[in-house]
């Protein structure tokens, strides 16, 4: 197998937010690499800078030094090439089910019978075709995740970066929708960047796992996940041997103090 | 299906609690009919028996023969056409003009922060006091007053709205973004969208405070309409055409409203 050329990086990525009442050093000094089709899961303590992290990839954050590229582009700005899931799903109330998975479309002004095909497509192949005319509010928490996932990868991004994106749902929901997004994420081939608090959902989900120290937020360690389970699904995954030891690794990392 | 139920998914429990449910609405309106009736019926005892005086109380029988007389003079649907064509264009307007200016407070926050302590003054001067000068300046008659309507309902729109579009969730605008949105496209496919319950609840005010504007406009000008009525039966002492215009005021005041919330309705699904 030829080894890849990493789809994206970054190098020695600063970030700082200027307010009134100073400076802060959201993150510091922080270089990684993506490899195409890999999942990677970020944890880290609460304002390490996990979203501002995410951001920055989204194009919407100007690094204070450092540089993200994205295939070999420099980011300056909101691209193409990355689309973002929130953490509530976001969906628009006054809009159909279809008509939100074309909103990025239509932002970009790329409606084409060709791209609305794709994204009926998406819609039908993950069992959403009946609620193309629905409204969000008539569907299950469960069903408006993968609703505003197909809205993700309607605009056929190449990384999809994840904000806490169950953190919304309750326990069971959550992690049925993780590993629909999982292997929706693994069927369409995309590289993906998950951040979450949840340890767990992070190791099962994940490639590698990154942990990133309190603020300002630095690279502590990058896992390589590796777990014997006979299906790859995160539900499965956490079934695995070698689970504990990676949760308990994390755990320690993570520096968690209870007062 | 088990045998006891009559209609498919309905219990007979849940029957009867439906049953409950529609005599006690019933019997609410019922009295409500029954308020409405005996006040009435009061009122034209009470003058008739001269416990009051009809002569400044009016009576709903010389309320009814005034309404008839001024429906055969014609001049009736002229005061009623004058004071609905005020109002609908003086709330109508407000609730425009205001949102196009929260539109633009939303679009630059340089402008917004720098008119802030003006629409703060603005929004508690009572309007009304700018009433003669706006007369003065469009000339006594239904411009003067629709200006007058809109001057009321206009600041409380502005801050109304532009406030709605500043609650609009910033993960909503931010998903935008990451789309490559411009700042009109978040406008179009956000905010105003997002905006509409607020929009709507700045119309149902100004309805109101629009009803406010022209009457007291009306009052000012004193050349036609249903506060021009009222004015003026004041001063001549027919209190049958002040009331019967009140009357007409409070039904046609109602009726807007109602029609507000079925757009609502419509709007707002
Ligand atoms: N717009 C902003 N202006 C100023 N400071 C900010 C801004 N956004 C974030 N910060 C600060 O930067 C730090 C990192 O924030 P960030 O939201 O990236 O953390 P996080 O790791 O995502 O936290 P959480 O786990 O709570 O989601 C925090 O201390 C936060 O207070
Ligand atoms: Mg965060």
């Amino acid at each position: 197998m030829v080894r890849a050329a990493p789809l994206v990086k970054v190098e020695n990525l600063t970030i700082k937010y200027h307010t009134p009442e100073g400076e802060i050093t959201a993150l510091q000094d922080i270089s990684f690499g993506v490899m195409p089709g890999e999942f990677i899961s970020i944890v880290g303590p609460s304002g390490c800078g996990k979203s501002t992290l995410l951001n920055a990839l989204a194009g919407l954050l100007k690094p204070a030094s450092g540089k993200i590229t994205i295939m070999d582009q420099p980011v300056k700005g909101p691209t193409p090439l990355v689309g973002y899931m929130p953490q509530s799903d976001q969906l628009f109330g006054w809009r159909t089910i279809y008509k939100n998975v074309l909103l990025g479309l239509e932002v970009q002004n790329k409606l084409t019978p060709e791209t609305k095909a794709y994204a009926k497509n998406l819609l039908e192949k993950y069992g959403l075709k009946d609620f193309m005319q629905a409204r969000p509010n008539q569907l299950s928490g469960g069903m408006r995740q993968r609703v505003a996932l197909i809205r993700t990868l309607a605009i056929n991004p190449e990384i999809l970066l994840l904000d806490e994106a169950f953190s919304a749902l309750d326990y069971q929901t959550r992690l049925i929708v993780a590993d629909e997004v999982k292997q929706i994420i693994n069927e369409e081939h995309k590289t993906a960047i998950l951040v979450t608090h949840d340890i767990a959902e992070a190791i099962s989900m994940a490639d590698r796992v990154m942990v990133l120290t309190r603020r300002p937020g630095r690279i502590k360690n990058i896992h390589p996940i590796e777990l014997t389970c006979s299906v790859r699904t995160p539900i499965k995954c956490r079934e695995a041997p070698e689970f504990r030891y990676y949760f308990n690794l994390i755990w320690k990392e993570l520096d968690i103090h209870v007062a | 299906m088990s045998p006891e139920r009559s209609f498919p998914g309905i219990s007979p429990d849940h029957l009867r609690y439906l049953n409950e449910q529609k005599a006690y609405k019933n019997k609410v309106l019922l009295f409500q009919i029954l308020l409405l009736v005996a006040s009435i019926a009061f009122w034209e005892v009470a003058t008739r028996l001269h416990w009051i005086d009809p002569f400044i109380f009016s009576s709903p029988s010389r309320v009814v023969h005034t309404l008839l007389s001024m429906h055969h003079q014609g001049n009736l649907y002229y005061h009623i056409g004058i004071t609905l064509y005020e109002t609908t264009a003086g709330f109508i307007l407000g609730t425009i003009i205001g949102t196009v200016i929260a539109v633009i407070l939303w679009w630059s926050d340089f402008l917004a922060k720098v008119l802030d302590p003006y629409l703060v003054v603005l929004n508690s001067l009572p309007k009304i006091a700018l009433g003669p000068i706006i007369i003065v300046w469009f000339g006594a008659g239904a411009t003067a007053i629709i200006v007058v309507a809109l001057l009321i309902s206009v600041i409380v729109t502005i801050l109304g709205v532009y406030n709605g579009f500043a609650q609009v969730d910033p993960d909503k605008v931010k998903l935008l973004k990451t789309f490559g949105a411009t700042r009109l496209q978040v406008l179009q496919k956000v905010i105003l969208p997002a905006s509409i319950p607020t929009i709507i609840a700045a119309l149902k005010i100004n309805v109101g405070l629009s009803w406010v504007g022209v009457i007291v406009g009306e009052f000012l000008v004193s050349r036609a309409g249903l506060g021009y009525l009222i004015v003026y039966g004041g001063q001549v002492f027919r209190l049958d055409l002040v009331m019967t215009s009140v009357i007409i005021l409070s039904i046609a005041a109602a009726l807007m409203y109602q029609g507000v919330v079925y757009l609502e309705k419509l709007f707002t699904r």
